[in-house]
């Protein structure tokens, strides 16, 4: 792939206005976690278009406050919170990955973190720091089953509470239909949280 | 008067302490709050899925204290086809059919976000005739994006003249996308690489006359609708959304503008050729109904705007990229050649490869920051299709725009947000 070239139609500039920025904060950031940063991939090196930073998940609530508070950094707008199935090969049992995306309102540039997870491994929540985190949360329990801790509320957000299984995992069938003949059921009790 | 309501509210009393038991004098002296009628008794309210204020298939379940809204959870999901799903299973190119199913009511601007999302993983340029056709493309669709949000909420509280002047123009509008594209609603109309079709001789200067036209109109909405007493005691104060929660549910789009956040993807990240058009970002500090009611509105002028200087730039040329893995052959060289039949079918049956690699692709949508996530592993389907649509963190924000405020007021915080169930449910 070569996303190297500058691309005017798709913003493909990046490089060259945050390019310098990127190389910065890097360094600072494997100055301060040092051993808790597992590996950062960077645009020019692999394609991807913004800097991807693999944390362990015990840094990474640290690391996130670092980069949504500290002057250099600025990513406060969380963009979004997703996840990829890697499924377990050879080399690792590490089978998830959690994606955050992060955006800077006052600085506008992008990064992306990821944690890799095994499977039944639990992750600390971000709603503590993000309140917008909850829902994107919760379909990732959706869809990946994917746990996080404390978690207000982590119950299925598009499909039914009944249903069983994770649709998006990769060892789920596209058509795992399951039919429910009646409705799902109000509950009062979420009125309280 | 006054002596009567004092009475009835005296009886009520009586028999809330009489049927607990609590007749007694010394609960008679109990502290009474006097918005909550009906002593300590809630009413939980379900609305929704299929109710005309919920704009689609929205359910919202409130706990009332009179007619306050004291708390409330929202529920979604009931038109959830899959798409992450789909996406992982399906070619890239056809997977173009599933963008207009986000958010239709702008379908073409998901067209183009996603072409351009594919476009940038495998490192396309489209030439200059296309980007300016699909800047056009993703104004028109703000428009009348802006006119249903607008004009649904005008008309969820009361106002049904004023939705049918934005409706006029934006069937209109509606005619216009139907001569690119044969296709009204569900357009369809970007190709990985390209457009579908060219647009028609003549197409640049009918849509500067429409231009002209919804001016006018836009114009005439304001004046009716702008410094309406009912609709500014109905909207102003209503529904306050302030920055900080903005920022912190993930607001973007016209609804955070509207809370005074400065942020437009359209001139903060610029794309396509928006750093050759000139236009203004409104921005409003309340944060209330009428604020998002004010952005839209002029949002929709400066998409005019920007809608004339396209059409005064495109020029004629090829709306292809050269790129011979995205291109779809000419369908005389496929009927007429074997190479080129072969081609076609290879294209349309396998599908074309994409590079390793991934990409968060994201651009102003009509409702905010629409992005797509794509993972490659170098297959012609995608790893990972996560589709981040704007609605969601909306929606999420919705339970604490109203707390505290009138049922009532819930339909009018709903459609000024614009939930479209499409995106959200994806």
């Amino acid at each position: 792939m070569d996303i190297r070239t500058p691309i005017p139609t798709n913003g493909g500039d990046w490089q060259t206005r945050f390019g310098e920025a990127w190389r910065l904060q890097v360094s600072q950031l494997k100055q301060r976690f040092g051993e808790a940063i597992e590996e950062i991939r960077m645009p020019l090196e692999y394609p991807t278009d913004v800097p991807i930073v693999f944390v362990k998940k015990e840094s990474l609530i640290g690391l996130l406050s670092f980069l949504k508070s500290e002057s250099g950094f600025e990513y406060n707008f969380l963009s979004d919170i997703t996840a990829t199935d890697e499924q377990i090969s050879q080399q690792s049992d590490r089978r998830f990955e959690v994606v955050y995306n992060f955006f800077s309102q006052t600085r506008f540039w992008r990064i992306r973190v990821k944690i890799r997870l095994k499977e039944n491994e639990e992750t600390p929540t971000l709603v503590h720091l993000w309140p917008a985190a909850n829902w994107a949360e919760r379909e990732i329990w959706d869809m990946f089953g994917i746990r996080f801790d404390g978690h207000p509320n982590l119950r299925r957000i598009l499909m039914d509470s009944r249903w069983e299984g994770h649709p998006l995992r990769k060892d789920y069938p596209l058509r795992g239909y399951q039919i429910f003949p009646t409705p799902e059921p109000a509950e009062p009790g979420f009125l309280e949280n | 008067m006054e002596k009567e309501k004092a009475h009835e509210s005296q009886n009520s009393k009586l028999t809330h302490e009489n049927r607990f038991g609590l007749g007694s004098s010394e609960h008679v002296s109990i502290e009474h709050d006097p918005d909550d009628l009906w002593g300590d008794s809630r009413v939980i309210v379900n609305i929704g899925p299929t109710h005309p204020a919920m704009h689609g298939a929205l359910r919202m379940v409130a706990k009332l204290n009179g007619e306050t809204i004291e708390s409330s959870y929202c529920q979604f999901g009931y038109t959830h086809r899959a798409k992450e799903k789909l996406g992982e299973n399906r070619t890239y190119h056809q997977f173009v059919v599933y963008t207009d199913r986000l958010n239709y009511c702008s379908s073409l601007l998901n067209n183009v976000v996603y072409a351009m999302a594919v476009e940038r993983l495998m490192g396309i340029e489209v030439p200059p005739r296309c980007t300016w056709i699909r800047m056009i493309c993703c104004e028109l669709a703000r428009v009348i994006d802006h006119l249903i949000c607008i004009g649904i909420n005008a008309v969820d509280l009361g106002a049904f003249s004023y939705f049918l002047y934005g409706f006029h123009q934006r069937e209109e509008a509606y005619t216009l996308i139907e001569k690119l594209c044969g296709a009204r609603l569900t357009t369809s109309y970007t190709r990985i690489g390209g457009l579908m079709y060219d647009a028609p001789d003549g197409w640049e200067k009918e849509v500067k006359d429409w231009v002209v036209r919804t001016r006018k109109v836009i114009d005439e909405m304001d004046r009716l609708l702008t410094t309406n007493k009912i609709w500014c005691d109905r909207t102003q104060g209503v529904a306050i959304f302030t920055k900080e929660d903005c920022l912190s549910y993930s607001y973007s789009g016209p609804n955070a503008r509207a809370a005074g956040i400065d942020i437009d993807l359209r001139r903060d990240q610029p794309c396509l050729f928006y750093r050759d058009v000139e236009f203004d970002v409104p921005i409003a500090k309340e944060g209330d109904v009428y604020a998002r009611y004010r952005v839209r509105l002029e949002e929709i002028r400066q998409s005019l705007n920007i809608v004339a200087q396209c059409a005064d730039k495109v020029k004629k040329g090829p709306i292809w990229s050269e790129d011979k893995r995205v291109k779809i052959p000419d369908k005389t060289l496929v009927h007429n050649t074997m190479e080129g039949m072969i081609h076609h079918f290879k294209f349309f049956m396998t599908g074309f490869d994409v590079p390793e690699g991934e990409a968060y692709t994201t651009f102003e949508a009509a409702n905010g920051e629409l992005g797509f996530y794509i993972v490659s592993k170098g297959a012609p389907r995608a790893h990972r299709m996560r589709i981040r649509g704007p609605s969601v963190y909306h929606y999420q924000g919705l339970d604490l725009m109203v707390r505290g405020e009138k049922i009532a007021d819930l339909v009018a915080a709903l459609g000024s947000i614009n939930i479209i169930a499409g995106e959200l449910d994806r």
